[in-house]
């Protein structure tokens, strides 16, 4: 068999895909602590990336009829993009097991001038299971933050991204 | 509960975000080296959003508006969702857009002086069958110039995104057309270094998907990243 399908960038008219019903992830009914997910996103040269897609993933909670975990927004005309989401719960390392992450997000940012996708995570500020979660323990002091959301109100979290340059994101090798 | 990790991609095989020639990614791209998951994939990565199918119908034909033939070269595209084991993706779910027969999106962004075509959107979504197959009628999309350098022009290409079984598959990519001279200089189709995994994102014209009287037709089918030889284990 021939290797995986080559990437290509999502370019600038990806929007013809959007429904921004998409970026409410209780649409569909699903219970628990709901929460604003919001950020902005910027680019090397601090110029504010105004054609992004972010798509949100989160295996916790569990998925189900009511509970798709995945979420679609564009960024706006400030680089923003919003979502409304459940808070997750601890993330199992193994799908079913019981050595757990600590809560966290997977969000992938596509746009113009990425030829593939950006894999990166949210997680929040003040979680008991940040300190020992792996991936946070692994990364260097001084990088940890920019995967970590800060609780801007009452159940409304933030966390920018960097894509280059002075506090660029951590991006994962998925 | 084991469950096999997505292999790594073939070195070579998908494009650099540092692709000095699209000059989009010169301020887009990190600088800073990726970094491994320290446990390798987990829960995260190795499992799929769920897309019910009654929340998100499918519509595989772009060729018409409220019953109304857009203009153009009606074509047919066929062929299936695999893994790199040649394992079927079944139900997996496949969005499509694209530019219309004259290289317009229907989006405001786009100020190319084509016309646009009130019988053609270009957005549709279909799913794999059992045996991963799709298939999916629309108009062929017209090449139209972009500002990347002097005299730019697109290749004739339509946009994809899916899936898979897991959000570590999930792939955005674009099908190209054989024999489209504007190939050899697009930098976007040159961002992949290696040359056939660059080809494999041409479509093949193929009689057998072919209508008589009715429209020409294209195999194109997808891999997505297979599993890994190892089983990842469950430490608990």
């Amino acid at each position: 068999m021939p290797h995986a399908t080559a990437s290509q960038t999502i370019g600038p008219y990806w929007h013809l895909l959007e429904d921004k019903d998409w970026t409410d992830l209780t649409r569909f009914g699903a219970q628990g602590e709901r929460i604003a997910l919001t950020g902005r996103i910027i680019d090397g040269d601090g110029a504010l990336v105004t054609d992004a897609c972010v798509e949100l993933w989160q295996a916790s909670p569990a998925a189900s009829d009511q509970w798709d975990g995945f979420g679609r927004a564009a960024t706006d005309k400030q680089g923003e993009f919003r979502f409304v989401t459940l808070k997750p719960g601890p993330v199992p390392v193994s799908p079913g097991g019981k050595v757990m992450q600590a809560p966290h997000i997977s969000l992938a940012i596509f746009a113009r001038g990425l030829m593939t996708h950006l894999h990166t995570r949210v997680y929040f500020q003040g979680e008991a299971l940040n300190a020992q979660d792996p991936l946070l323990c692994a990364l260097p002091d001084t990088r940890r933050g920019t995967l970590i959301a800060q609780e801007q109100a009452p159940s409304l979290w933030r966390l920018d991204i960097v894509l280059q340059g002075d506090g660029e994101t951590v991006f994962l090798d998925v | 509960m084991t469950t096999t990790a997505f292999r790594p991609y073939a070195p070579g095989t998908q494009p650099l975000n540092d692709t000095p020639s699209y000059r989009s990614t010169g301020k887009r791209h990190p600088v800073q080296p990726l970094v491994a998951l320290p446990t390798g994939q987990t829960a995260t990565e190795l499992l799929p959003p769920h897309f019910a199918a009654a929340r998100y119908p499918a519509s595989a034909d772009l060729s018409r508006v409220n019953g109304q033939e857009a203009q153009g070269e009606r074509i047919i595209v066929a062929g299936r969702v695999l893994d790199e084991d040649g394992r079927p993706l079944p139900h997996t779910m496949i969005e499509i857009w694209q530019a219309n027969a004259a290289g317009r999106y229907d989006h405001p962004l786009d100020t190319h002086p084509a016309p646009l075509d009130p019988h053609f959107h270009g957005a549709a979504r279909v799913f794999t069958d059992e045996e991963g197959r799709y298939s999916f009628t629309t108009i062929k999309p017209g090449a139209y110039p972009w500002r990347n350098h002097a005299n730019a022009w697109r290749p004739n290409h339509i946009h994809y995104s899916l899936f898979g079984a897991g959000f570590a598959q999930r792939l955005v990519t674009q099908m190209y057309f054989p024999g489209d001279p504007l190939l050899e200089l697009d930098p976007i189709f040159h961002a992949t270094p290696d040359a056939a995994a660059r080809n494999r994102l041409i479509a093949a014209f193929d009689i057998g998907i072919t209508q008589p009287e009715w429209a020409l037709g294209y195999r194109f089918d997808f891999v997505l990243r297979g599993r890994g030889a190892t089983p990842f284990e469950d430490a608990a």
